[in-house]
């Protein structure tokens, strides 16, 4: 009878308690391995929220603050770029693609965009995907609006629904464009970006609903009516910043230095994934935090473990004593209660996983849809990394009372102690 | 193996054991077990039983003094040599509670020679043979085949599970029984039945009998008998 299958069969014997054990790892082993799967995907994710766009170009201000107003919606814009400027970047040999982005207005809290429909062709996010839509088409009328997913949910809005842009980011009731009403034209996917939270117009709506507009103040005694807006010139005199997509990678550095040192105007141009790393070293505590409660997690989970393991030693002195009597030797006692924790801990990690994967599985979409969280159903190799670790563990844990057991079974002989 | 006669089956001389972290010390008077012999040693509890068993089967050592079973001096040997050397020659049966509850009864006997490969050997060469031996000793024992292959370990009454430990320590042949108050949780008349069959085994096996118990009325079924705790070397030195 090899060790093992004696393991097996004694554990067997105490399932109830054995099985509680194992459900204590498994869900320790669950909450490891998810919030190290959330950590990963989310930077992943972040660091992905644009992936198509080479550069992006902004007022001069620091490249964290440009992608947080430019692509976060965080903040708001220091300063303008002209729109002379804009056509002269987009002029540049090496530009093949810009997307204009122009914010100032929101609606409900959510941030408007006014772009051009070049913005649903060449914005890219995760592996390069591009925007779709579940509902309706982009923009083809001044007066037209797409709404991300996270705007559709939350306001429940679907195609046709008619809505009134505030002016201003505070959402005040009294700056509202209540003139200029937009028709909802098309709902967008979710990406698990902040185009989810986002309001998409045309550059020549913003100007519209603008056109009685100083400095922030609507004009008193002007009030130009929606059709009539729609036969004066709405060629943008400004934009917060845009999106450049190149010929060749390789002349990213070239051209940011170019845009950088424009003498018309002072620009910045930031490469994307250099800014988001930056951005994410930020917020890389809060990273470190999670990590720490899940290892104390898992830290309790064996404790649990060893606490089981310990309470069940002092009942098991008999079958020690008869191991023992039989021809066992003191390691080999020691080697039953290893094999016993290794058991225990490879147990409850396989169901931890495949609880892991289960709820992954079930909850992917919903969390895509409610948390802009795409998560991967296979496991990142540093979880493999952390599984290995909680094994070592479980092994180290049933070393404990291994040897405690070891040390009984020679001071007692074969005398069962109860 | 070893020539009747010649070789004493466990011969104890000068024994001395002193309690690790205390300073009591028990003396033992010297004895011999010649192979076969079935001898009942009397011991009221305190009498340093349990630690003499133990110094026997090779899971304590002496603290001075040498016990030598089948002529090798168990201070000889090492810890894991002695535990190897245990399974061989030694079958055990405590006071009660003998059995792994979570093996079947048929288990619990092969446990004997799982760590005895000579044993093994001795019941049978394949795993079918040995098992066939398990069954035959327990029958032998009394106890139906039927009853063992269908029933739990946890559901045999006492009396069943000691026939069980009985053919435990008997399976394989090992030279040497020793048996802790085996009899102590029996009926009268269930024990002396008891008594009977164990003794019918051993010296079917040959097997030399060691049987502790402070019951002098089973002292008859024996060759010899002595006293653990009358003697005036065996007592408690504070």
């Amino acid at each position: 009878m090899n060790l093992l299958s004696l393991a097996w069969k004694s554990l067997r014997q105490r399932r109830t308690g054995v099985l509680l054990t194992v459900v204590t790892i498994a869900l320790s082993v669950f909450l490891l391995l998810g919030v190290e799967r959330v950590r990963v995907d989310a930077r992943r994710g972040f660091s992905s929220t644009v992936s198509g766009t080479d550069l992006v170009v902004g007022a001069r201000s620091g490249p964290v603050n440009l992608l947080l107003y430019a692509i976060f919606h965080v903040g708001e814009a220091t300063n303008n770029i002209t729109w002379k400027t804009y056509q002269d970047i987009r002029a540049m040999p090496e530009v093949s693609w810009t997307v204009p982005l122009s914010l100032g207005d929101s609606h409900h809290g959510f941030r408007v965009v006014g772009t051009t429909t070049d913005f649903f062709v060449h914005y890219r996010y995760g592996a390069r995907q591009a925007l779709s839509f579940v509902q309706g088409s982009e923009f083809s009328d001044l007066y037209d609006a797409v709404v991300g997913a996270e705007v559709a949910r939350q306001l429940h809005y679907k195609v046709g629904d008619s809505i009134v842009l505030a002016h201003g980011l505070g959402g005040l009731s009294t700056a509202l464009h209540a003139d200029k009403p937009f028709r909802i034209k098309g709902i967008l996917a979710p990406t698990g970006t902040p185009v989810d939270a986002t309001i998409a117009v045309s550059l020549e709506a913003i100007e519209a609903i603008h056109v009685d507009w100083r400095g922030g103040m609507r004009l008193p005694g002007r009030e130009t009516s929606a059709e009539s807006t729609r036969h004066m010139d709405l060629t943008p005199t400004a934009i917060t910043a845009c999106l450049v997509g190149l010929n060749s990678r390789l002349s990213s550095f070239a051209v940011q230095r170019a845009i950088n040192e424009y003498p018309d105007e002072a620009l910045l141009a930031v490469l994307p994934g250099v800014a988001l790393g930056e951005l994410w070293h930020l917020i890389g505590t809060a990273e470190s935090a999670l990590r720490a409660v899940s290892a104390m997690v898992v830290l309790v989970g064996m404790s649990g473990m060893l606490t089981a393991l310990l309470a069940m030693l002092n009942e098991r002195r008999r079958e020690m004593a008869i191991l023992r009597a039989v021809g066992a030797s003191a390691r080999t006692v020691f080697a039953l209660l290893v094999v016993e924790s290794t058991l225990l801990t490879t147990l409850g990690a396989a169901l931890g996983c495949l609880l892991l994967f289960g709820i992954v599985a079930i909850g992917h979409d919903y969390l895509l849809a409610h948390a802009g969280l795409v998560l991967e159903l296979a496991p990142s190799s540093s979880e493999w990394g952390l599984l290995v670790a909680v094994i070592v563990l479980g092994v180290l844990a049933g070393a404990i009372p291994g040897s405690i057991a070891y040390r009984r079974s020679l001071v007692d002989g074969l005398q069962v102690r109860l | 193996m070893i020539p009747y006669g010649e070789v004493p089956l466990v011969s104890c001389r000068g024994l001395q054991f002193k309690w690790p972290g205390s300073d009591a010390t028990l003396t033992m008077d010297d004895f011999s077990v010649a192979p076969g012999e079935r001898m009942f040693l009397c011991g009221p509890s305190g009498s340093g039983k349990s630690t003499l068993l133990g110094l026997l089967a090779g899971v304590m050592t002496a603290t001075r003094g040498e016990v030598t079973v089948l002529g090798v001096p168990l201070s000889t040997l090492s810890a894991s040599q002695r535990d190897h050397f245990r399974a061989e020659y030694l079958g055990y049966i405590f006071q009660q509670f003998n059995l792994l509850p979570f093996l079947s009864p048929v288990e619990n006997v092969l446990l004997g020679c799982a760590w005895s490969p000579v044993r093994a050997h001795r019941a049978g060469l394949t795993r079918q043979a040995q098992r066939a031996e398990a069954l035959r000793l327990l029958d032998a024992l009394g106890l139906v085949a039927q009853l063992v292959e269908r029933s739990r370990t946890g559901s045999l009454s006492v009396g069943q599970q000691q026939r069980v430990a009985v053919a435990r320590a008997l399976i394989g042949g090992p030279q040497l029984l020793i048996a802790d108050e085996p009899t102590s949780a029996l009926d009268t008349d269930s024990r002396d039945a008891f008594l009977r069959l164990l003794l019918a085994e051993c010296t079917r096996h040959g097997t030399g009998v060691i049987f502790v118990s402070h019951d002098m009325n089973l002292a008859r079924h024996f060759d010899r008998a002595a006293a653990l705790g009358d003697y005036p070397s065996s007592q408690m030195v504070a």
